[in-house]
């Protein structure tokens, strides 16, 4: 089989795969939100449904950001950082430089190839319940750069979002708007399913051995992650 | 200097001379709109640049272009002159497209190196005796040259994480050393986006630096080669620099398209797109205070802070004249979008109040950081950058400026209503650190002064002159095989732009120069034997923007 036919479940057709699309609509609350405690008592106790209420109430009032600059829109998330739109007003204006220290993670700008598997990495680094806030047109379908042969369409291809912010670049007050958003819906305990990604990190040794894999297998270690784009699937 | 004929770099020497340096190593001629083109040998081009570079004075390597056509492929060197940048000379190497190899330019000039590397990344020309054949802006696993004649785009690519080893572990350099590898990036808030520099350190001294680029490669070439001149081009030089330089860099496709288009461009026009960049250039260099400040002092709260504000200020200004506050999409080939905004007088009275406020301001920075005594130690005599090196790297703006190179193309290669302007090029002698961010400063001082005699134009400017665009044809189709290259000062240099047009409303190939390509490329020379804080900030008074180093 050559590398450019596309293969599997996902890679079967080259059509727009529409699994993603019916998943993120699929079933109601995901667990980001459950403690351990409400796991261990089971879901129905008053207090822990009141505690819950009070977590999510704590989560919503209390985000702090991961500091994340990628291209254009991280300019205007600087600016909405920074005096005059003043996020922190709405308490959510910390911006953390460790992964391991933020709640919200805004993705503002294109991702490319190269970059695809670092982000999906700093993300699986942050704590749960994390949340994410797609900034920008580039983080929703490539934006201007769609047509690009290094350009990932939509940062939903490789993480979770929750809220989509589009402009390009949006202005401070749409994205001040857009976390202002998702504070009410983590208040509400309201989240989006975690929905299937195409672009996962694998390890090279279980990616089907087609002509791609086979060539690159000299180059590459078993056991070294790997993240493949199949561009033909993208929509 | 090998013949010891001292001349003058700066003198002008004929197509006529040149012919007769290069003698029968010129094989033809293959003249650009800009400057007279010799083909070569690929075997020729070290001794052709040696001699061009050591006899004729052309030191400034300002660009490689690598393209390639039905029957061959071309690697163009674009030389100019430090001392007077108007003198240009191209130099054509083609080779056969079985097996395009072509000798590298590495030894002539440092800066060959990045550039032949892109060179093979994206188009596929081998480099013989390069030093570092690698890929620079694709993963080290990708497939095919995408800007190559034949590149299937629908094809899979595999992409490696472990490219990026463990951020701190033992280095084995050689048995002896007890060096260590230190990670820094691609996501880290130092790096000013996503930037990858790969450090072996000795204790907290920096041995070797290597600057891993490329986590931000939009395909900006691709784009503006699938979009038409008219107008779906513009768009994309905003987000090149896209710390509000907007304008700055709209004018460099302005201004190559225009040229190579034949389009004239009214002078009230003019006077607008001066007054509208060197308000970007202020937003550009605040920024650069800003996160310089964050950089040294890890201060998020005052200097940063600040420099938001005073952003803030210009960006409304803009926005009232753009429409936008970022991306602003404002020059058309041929002039500007619309005339100022109406009422006229307040834009005017808006502008004048933040010229006002403006002195006080730069002395509030003075206080803050040039001032300080914490600021002074950290910043004086670190990352020294020599004139000599940074003219192998080629490197422009104020990182040239800050190291005693008197090299403006706004003084120098006068565009728009610069030459009837009163304002001084700004320079430092220092090489450091500390000059670089002076020269920043003082270039906000003096855009306010080029902002406020365009003020003082716009305001006189007699009431049935105010043509904003000329007519300039729905489509434009320049001749085929008119190649050009032509550069305006960017807030970080030379932005220059190469365009072949092969006879349709598109361009046949489009490269961007891009002036923090080649000043990050000296960081290594900036940081190697200095300690790591200092590279830091080395890197910070650089002021890369990726999405110019990528592109
Ligand atoms: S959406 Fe626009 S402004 Fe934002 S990163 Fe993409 S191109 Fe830049």
């Amino acid at each position: 089989m050559s590398s450019d036919q596309p293969r599997q479940s996902i890679y079967d057709s080259t059509a727009p795969s529409t699994d993603t699309r019916d998943s993120r609509i699929g079933e109601g609350a995901d667990d980001r939100f459950n403690s351990k405690l409400r796991e261990a008592f089971g879901s129905t106790p008053f207090i822990l449904t009141k505690f819950d209420k009070f977590m999510n109430w704590v989560r919503g009032n209390s985000m702090f950001m991961l500091q994340f600059g990628i291209a254009c829109c991280s300019i205007e998330m600087m600016h909405t950082y920074a005096i005059k739109h003043d996020l922190d007003r709405f308490g959510a204006g910390v911006p953390r430089a460790s992964p391991r220290q933020a709640d919200v993670m805004i993705v503002p700008g294109t991702i490319v190839s190269k970059f695809g598997p670092r982000m999906k990495r700093v993300y699986d680094q942050m704590p749960e319940p994390k949340f994410v806030v797609g900034m920008g047109s580039c983080t929703i379908s490539g934006g201007p750069f769609q047509e690009g042969y290094n350009v990932v369409k939509g940062a939903e291809e490789i993480i979770p979002i929750d809220i989509h912010v589009p402009g390009c670049p949006p202005r401070p007050e749409a994205l001040v708007y857009g976390i202002a958003k998702l504070q009410e819906r983590i208040r509400n305990g309201e989240s989006t399913p975690v929905v299937v990604k195409p672009y996962e990190l694998e390890e090279f040794g279980d990616l089907p051995k087609d002509e791609l894999v086979q060539k690159l297998a000299d180059d590459i270690d078993e056991d070294d992650l790997v993240m493949r784009y199949n561009w033909a699937d993208s929509p | 200097m090998s013949t010891g004929l001292e001349r003058d770099p700066a003198i002008e020497l004929s197509d006529d001379d040149l012919e007769a340096l290069l003698g029968d190593r010129a094989l033809a001629r293959d003249d650009h709109l800009n400057a007279p083109g010799f083909v070569v040998r690929p075997d020729d081009v070290q001794s052709v640049l040696s001699d061009l570079r050591d006899e004729a004075g052309f030191d400034h390597l300002a660009n490689l272009t690598a393209q390639q056509y039905a029957d061959r492929y071309e690697s163009i060197y674009h030389l100019r002159k430090y001392a007077d940048p108007t003198q240009e000379v191209s130099i054509v190497v083609p080779t056969t497209t079985d097996d395009p190899v072509s000798q590298s330019a590495e030894p002539v000039f440092r800066t060959a190196d990045w550039h032949e590397r892109e060179a093979f990344d994206l188009v596929g020309i081998d480099y013989e005796g390069h030093p570092d054949p690698r890929r620079i802006l694709l993963p080290e696993t990708w497939q095919g040259h995408p800007l190559s004649e034949d590149y299937n785009q629908e094809k899979p690519q595999l992409v490696t994480l472990s490219e990026h080893a463990n951020p701190v572990q033992p280095d084995h350099h050689d048995d002896e050393s007890d060096t260590m590898f230190l990670n820094i990036g691609p996501h880290h808030p130092a790096t000013h986006g996503v930037l990858h520099i790969e450090t072996v350190l000795d204790g907290e001294t920096v041995v070797d630096v290597d600057p891993d680029i490329g986590y931000l490669h939009r395909c900006e070439e691709q784009m503006c080669q699938q979009g038409t001149y008219r107008h779906q081009i513009m768009p994309y030089p905003d987000r090149w620099d896209y710390v509000s330089a907007g304008l700055l860099n709209e004018w460099a496709y302005a201004r190559t398209a225009e040229d190579l288009a034949d389009i004239e461009v009214p002078e009230y026009a003019q006077v607008i797109r001066t007054m509208g960049a060197e308000l970007c250039r202020i937003a550009s260099h605040m920024l650069a205070l800003a996160t310089f400040a964050l950089d040294v002092y890890g201060d998020f709260t005052a200097i940063f802070q600040y420099g938001m504000r005073d952003r803030e200020v210009v960006q409304d200004i803009l926005e009232d004249l753009t429409g936008q506050r970022l991306m602003f999409n404002y020059f058309r080939l041929g002039g500007v979008a619309w005339d100022l905004p109406e009422p006229r007088k307040e834009f005017i009275e808006k502008t004048r109040d933040f010229l006002d406020g403006l002195p006080a301001k730069v002395d509030e920075y003075h206080d803050l950081l040039t001032g300080n005594e914490i600021f002074q130690v950290r910043t004086h005599d670190t990352g020294i950058l020599e004139p000599e090196v940074a003219k192998q790297y080629g490197c422009t703006g104020p990182v040239a400026r800050g190291s005693g190179i008197d090299y403006d193309l706004r003084r120098d290669d006068p565009y728009g209503y610069y030459d009837n302007l009163e304002w001084d090029v700004v320079t430092e002698d220092g090489c450091d650190n500390y000059s670089r961010v002076l020269v920043r400063m003082q270039e906000v001082e003096e855009s306010a002064k080029i902002i406020e005699q365009c003020l003082d134009l716009l305001e006189d400017w007699p009431e049935d002159e105010r043509t904003v665009q000329s007519n300039v044809p729905r489509t434009l189709k320049p001749d085929a095989d008119t190649e050009i290259y032509r550069a305006v000062e960017g807030a970080k240099g030379e932005l220059g732009i190469y365009i072949r047009s092969d006879g349709t409303d598109k361009p046949g190939r489009f490269k961007i120069r891009s002036p923090c390509f080649h000043n990050l490329s000296a960081l290594p020379e900036m940081s190697e034997g200095e300690y790591i804080p200092d590279l830091i900030a080395s890197l910070g008074s650089l002021d890369i923007v990726l999405g110019e180093v990528d592109r």
